[in-house]
């Protein structure tokens, strides 16, 4: 983990209310795919921990969604605003645990720490197939920046208005997989779970005090013991999750 | 030249920045951030005789300049704490700590106390009658004069190490309860614990923390620690430690000067990891503007005002 200053090079809006916005600072401490800042916000106690989706040597991308008055504020920041930052939160994806035909499933803002992570795994020369479900056309970001990256790419929304209608697992089902990466909301978790045929690693979310395991407020139990969503997840292991 | 050392029951410290129980855990997390040993002290994580999972979540909600948490004691009980955490706390922390203790019943303070004490690395013990977010205890023993007296005197019967009970907010006379710790042995009083408060999610209309209420704790309580600092500094003659929304050195120096001898930092570790270490870096440029050259000069110096 790191604290550092960032600036924003780049805020703006993906949808109606998902934004897109770049950082420049310090990137050496993020050490895998699905880790996570937590941004101090002017007028705000604690901070705001949002998924990494993608870095570089100097630059780091994140995609959030307006929910609250936080976030209200972050999407109203401009180009050139200072921002300070916890990096590299968070254990991240395990791509070694990963097999040869892996499939990545995000759903609405689930999606973002899916795209390091379809990098990462293309580059180690494995086979990825990437499931982006949404509730409707309007709602859907980073299909094209996906199939850029040379993923097979599938879309759901719920109302059919875009792809395959329905939901994740309706494509998941008729996938042929041997490992899936999965981030998003929890009656998502709770389909895959039912239909899943591999071992896999679900990336959770929990309202958070610290993000870096101090305040034991985002704890949750595993088979493996307790654990901190911010410390010790926010991936967890399908097998030492308790439904 | 400024010192910044204080006196604590009988052990020196550096200085007088001790980050506060349940917001430092056992020290690790922070220790890969920068070198502990630049503390006072610190009060680890709250622990009682049994493993504690604590409540379910969401456990956390934001105030404005401030926040309420509703862990609710979560630990590995304390044979684990002595068999795993302190050893690891060892490596990495080479002062006197300070053991925060919790319980449900008069015995299960006695039990744990009288573990902990035996331990080297402990340097006090915190006995912590005011955590409003467990049932059936912690909170009830700090309302009542006569159950923080209990408490204070069963723990002193067994234990050899100086004594500082915790005291909760959450009361109509704070003053009368610290006279009575005070009375039935205490070496020290910690004050204050997080003040109850809730939030309500304006999209669901429910309570934010699972547990409905929970502790208000952050910069926003600084005026009513303060106060309570103050009065409760004046009535008893052992030494008060001083918390409740302390986030900078001045804030620092305004609790010594309301009668704190050292002074906890809590909810600022959570917001900024690294504020114990700056505030400890400030500590005697600050000293030095307002023209003081050890705390000895300062504390208590508001009550005559």
């Amino acid at each position: 983990m790191n604290r550092g200053i960032y600036q924003i090079v780049d805020n703006k809006h993906l949808t109606k209310d998902i934004f897109e916005m770049k950082l420049e600072g310090e990137t050496s401490h993020i050490t895998a795919p699905g880790q996570f800042l937590n941004i101090q916000l002017n007028g705000f106690y604690l901070r705001r921990p949002i998924s990494i989706c993608d870095y570089d040597d100097k630059t780091v991308t994140i995609i959030y969604k307006v929910v609250g008055v936080g976030t209200e504020a972050m999407a109203k920041l401009n180009k050139g605003e200072k921002l300070d930052i916890l990096c590299g939160l968070g254990n991240g994806f395990d791509t070694a645990k990963s097999g040869e035909k892996a499939v990545l499933i995000g759903g609405g803002v689930g999606v973002p720490p899916m795209y390091n992570l379809c990098k990462k795994l293309l580059a180690e020369g494995k086979g990825v197939s990437v499931i982006l479900g949404f509730n409707t056309k309007d709602e859907i970001f980073y299909e094209d920046e996906f199939k850029a990256l040379g993923a097979d790419v599938y879309v759901s929304t719920v109302d059919g208005s875009y792809g395959t209608k329905g939901f994740v697992t309706d494509i998941l089902k008729d996938l042929k997989y041997d490992y899936f990466f999965t981030c998003g909301p929890m009656p998502m978790f709770k389909a895959i779970e039912k239909i899943a045929e591999t071992s896999g690693q679900y990336s959770f979310e929990e309202r958070m005090g610290c993000g870096f395991g101090a305040c034991m407020g985002c704890s949750c139990k595993t088979k493996y013991g307790n654990k901190r969503i911010c410390r010790d997840g926010p991936v967890l292991e399908r097998e030492e999750i308790i439904w | 030249m400024v010192n910044t050392k204080v006196n604590l029951c009988g052990i020196e410290l550096d200085n007088p920045i001790i980050p506060a129980s349940g917001t430092f855990g056992f020290g690790y997390e922070f220790a890969e951030l920068y070198d502990i040993n630049c503390l006072g002290t610190f009060s680890f994580k709250g622990t009682t005789k049994d493993p504690r999972f604590g409540n379910p979540t969401p456990r956390i909600a934001e105030c404005d300049s401030g926040m309420i948490n509703a862990v609710g004691l979560q630990n590995p009980g304390v044979e684990k704490v002595i068999s795993d955490e302190l050893p690891k706390l060892a490596k990495c922390f080479s002062k006197p700590v300070m053991a925060n203790v919790s319980g449900f019943s008069l015995e299960e303070y006695a039990y744990t106390c009288e573990k902990i004490d035996k331990q080297e690395q402990v340097g006090w013990l915190e006995v912590n009658i005011s955590c409003p977010n467990v049932h059936g205890g912690g909170m009830s023993f700090g309302t009542s004069p006569e159950a923080a007296a209990e408490v204070t005197k069963a723990v002193k019967a067994v234990t050899t190490k100086p004594v500082i009970i915790k005291l909760s907010p959450n009361v109509t006379d704070i003053v009368s309860i610290a006279k009575a710790c005070e009375e039935a042995g205490a070496d020290g009083i910690s004050l204050i614990n997080t003040l109850l408060g809730m939030r309500i999610d304006l999209k669901t209309r429910k309570p934010v923390i699972a547990n409905k209420m929970g502790g208000f704790s952050g910069a926003a309580i600084k005026p009513v620690a303060l106060r309570m600092v103050y009065q409760v500094s004046q009535a008893v003659k052992v030494p008060v430690v001083g918390m409740g929304g302390v986030s900078n050195a001045r804030d620092v120096l305004e609790f010594i000067m309301a009668g704190a001898t050292a002074v906890e930092v809590g909810a600022a570790n959570l917001v900024n990891p690294y504020v114990c270490k700056e505030i400890i870096d400030e500590l005697p440029e600050v000293m030095a503007k307002y023209g003081i050259n050890n705390f000895n000069e300062i504390k208590g110096c508001a009550y005559n005002g």
